[in-house]
């Protein structure tokens, strides 16, 4: 597939000028081997073709069960997995042809946090060293007074105070290290963070007061979010937009209220009747899905969701739906939308 | 009907190098035969250890058990012998846990495990057609193929209907559930509870179900006792508790979280942290995060009372609180 047939879903009612991101035709493919010097057997297809484009200031979030690729499209973004093709147009630069200093002035303007706030900052840094090298890396900081004074300013952005400069993250509770984590990718002052999972590891109490960082952050900063979680609740209510992978490939993509209202994907569907609901007496209609996702070194002919899909025709098992705008923002791969 | 599980204000010490750290102080609880209870709590609530304490998995030392006990079908597990403790263990509570794969043994073929289930708790069913059977009963397509599988052959969801599989292989009067679904994707957690619950029906089994995720208990739970720091803070048929919760803390942990339904205003998010053990404040323990925490709360630690009929809180102003809430 070229890039030219993948269709490019834009954001809803903005210029393209203004566009932040802008991702088209992207594919992560990872080889299997056999055996250390055997060759290569086949391809882990982790992204298949995905394009879509995020605008200044706003949330995309991206949804999916495990091994749909998500989190591989959000490091593949800032390049921490190398895109086997398709671009990723950042602001005026494309990122996939970037390289050596050039790609670490793009870094500036994306950032990511990650899931696991304790595997993701060093043992053996101090919260203010954690943070300062961000600052040393892209020459941010002109003296050892002006770090020293960012540091503290950066600390009582995302709600920490002074004294916690000078702990180990071994120090901190969950919620706190995620606290210091977002600190440290706002320190170069991006424009786009990258979220990859970044409350699905706290405690229950604690992962609204990180929503609400966030939000605010956004608010303050007009700062662009790729959010991307398992739990559609969350995602819904952070994002402007939201996007459902399947397999490598998104399946339907439209405004947050819409997808959880209005889904036409049968997959998204089912994602979102299997949301347990607190209260006791909505009575939504559960679609179970049968069965596991389907491996992505194998992915099934046709529509790789029929296997599962409870309204799937014969035609969905030899032709594969392209990605659809079935009405205005709202898009969708699924013959039957 | 009788209770098949009756704690009573247990208290639980670890021992440590800085002296020794209360994890349960005054619990009790009550799980009657066929009966579901969920304990919802976030870390360090001490639910995980109380589900353990029941076949008394924690091990003495470090642990130590200060107080209280813990009733099996009317005798204290907590004053038996190793012999009386290896026939309840499996025989008459079984464990599922959060990380299925972690619990099975990567280097035996699954039908093989279940097997060892067998022969040590019902030697003279400890052949294939059996494990095939169990195998049935969880749902697991193609048994005949699937018990010559290893672990890592099988996806999550899978590994999990093979852990509850091998737990059933013992009969057990009790299934705990410690967290089964959180290591799975939504719509594999829809299917697994949605087998716990036909299995609770179709063996009169009692569940215990032990959850952070506050909304998964309307599917599966009879009661919920929900558990901060250390101590149950509220105990109510999960119905009552979904629509009407009482502790300020369970209200302020549901509204906390998002709701597909819900807009996308800012979430009434709870101040601070959860305590860790050891350092849990006197007085209630909530009130250093309690939006209508009073000073008095700060000095008198409230008891667990009966509010409405079959209602506990540990609130001392829970009657005043659900006057202004729901009136």
């Amino acid at each position: 597939m070229s890039v030219e047939d993948v269709s490019n879903p834009q954001g809803t009612g903005l210029q393209q000028s203004s566009t932040l991101l802008r991702v088209a035709g992207l594919k992560v493919h990872f080889p299997v081997k056999k055996g250390l010097f055997s060759a290569v057997k086949a391809h882990v297809k982790a992204v298949d073709g995905v394009s879509f484009t995020i605008e200044p200031g706003e949330t995309l979030g991206l949804v999916g069960e495990s091994g749909c690729g998500k989190s591989t499209l959000g490091r593949a973004i800032v390049k921490l997995v190398r895109p086997t093709a398709g671009t990723i147009q950042f602001e005026e630069n494309d990122v996939s042809l970037l390289a050596g200093g050039q790609m670490k002035a793009v870094r500036r303007g994306m950032q990511m946090i990650f899931q696991d706030p304790v595997n993701s900052l060093n043992p053996r840094m101090t919260v203010e060293e954690i943070i300062g090298e961000a600052l040393d890396i892209h020459r941010l900081a002109g003296s050892a007074q002006a770090r020293r004074n960012r540091v503290r300013e950066l600390l009582k952005a995302v709600g920490l105070n002074e004294a916690h400069a000078e702990r180990y993250p071994h120090e901190f509770s969950g919620g706190q290290r995620q606290r210091v984590g977002i600190a440290r990718a706002l320190a170069v002052e991006p424009k786009l963070i990258i979220c990859d999972e970044p409350v699905s590891a706290l405690d229950v109490s604690v992962q609204a007061q990180i929503i609400n960082l966030l939000q605010d952050l956004q608010r303050d900063r007009s700062l662009a979010y790729l959010f991307i979680a398992h739990d559609l609740a969350v995602v819904k209510h952070i994002s402007r937009r939201i996007m459902v992978m399947y397999l490598g490939k998104i399946v339907e993509l439209a405004p947050a209220q819409i997808v959880i209202e209005r889904p036409l994907h049968p997959y998204t569907q089912a994602l979102i009747s299997a949301v347990p609901e607190v209260d006791p007496e909505s009575k939504r209609q559960r679609i179970l899905l049968s069965g596991d996702v389907p491996s992505p070194i194998n992915p099934p002919s046709g529509c790789p969701f029929h296997p599962r899909c409870p309204v799937a025709e014969a035609r969905c098992k030899v032709e594969r739906p392209a990605l659809r705008e079935i009405s205005p923002g709202h898009w969708a791969a699924c013959h039957l939308a | 009907m009788s209770h098949l599980v009756e704690i009573n204000d247990l208290q639980l010490e670890f021992v440590s190098d800085s002296g020794p750290i209360r994890v349960l102080d005054g619990v009790s609880l009550s799980i009657r035969a066929g009966e579901s209870l969920c304990l919802v709590g976030e870390s360090g609530s001490g639910k995980s250890v109380t589900a353990l304490s029941l076949a008394r998995l924690i091990p003495t030392p470090p642990a130590r058990y200060t107080k209280g006990s813990i009733c099996i079908n009317g005798s204290n597990v907590l004053k038996m012998s190793s012999g009386e403790l290896r026939a309840i263990r499996g025989g008459v509570i079984s464990y599922i846990f959060q990380e299925p794969g972690a619990s099975l043994n990567p280097v035996f073929r699954v039908g093989r495990q279940i097997k060892e289930s067998l022969k040590l708790h019902r030697p003279e069913a400890a052949n294939d057609a059996e494990v095939i059977r169990l195998l049935k009963l969880v749902g697991i397509p193609a048994p005949e193929q699937r018990l010559h599988n290893y672990p890592f052959e099988l996806s999550g969801g899978m590994q999990q209907r093979v852990m509850i599989a091998m737990a059933l292989a013992s009969q057990p009067k009790l299934l705990v559930a410690d967290e089964p679904t959180t290591a799975l994707d939504v719509t594999i957690q829809a299917q697994i509870l949605d087998l716990l619950r036909d299995l609770k029906q179709q063996l009169g089994m009692s569940i215990l179900l032990i959850t952070h995720n506050l909304s998964i208990i309307g599917d599966l739970a009879d009661r919920v006792a929900v558990m901060y720091a250390g101590q149950v803070v509220e105990e109510a048929s999960a119905r009552d508790l979904l629509k009407r919760p009482f502790h300020p803390y369970t209200r302020a942990l549901m509204h906390s979280i998002p709701q597909l339904s819900g807009g996308s205003e800012r979430l009434p998010a709870i101040s601070g942290t959860v305590p860790a053990p050891g350092q849990f404040p006197s007085g209630c323990r909530f009130y250093p995060r309690c939006p209508s925490a009073r000073p008095e709360c700060e000095k008198t630690a409230p008891d667990l009372m009966e509010i409405e009929a079959n209602r506990w809180v540990r609130c001392a102003y829970a009657r005043e609180l659900i006057e202004e809430e729901y009136s």
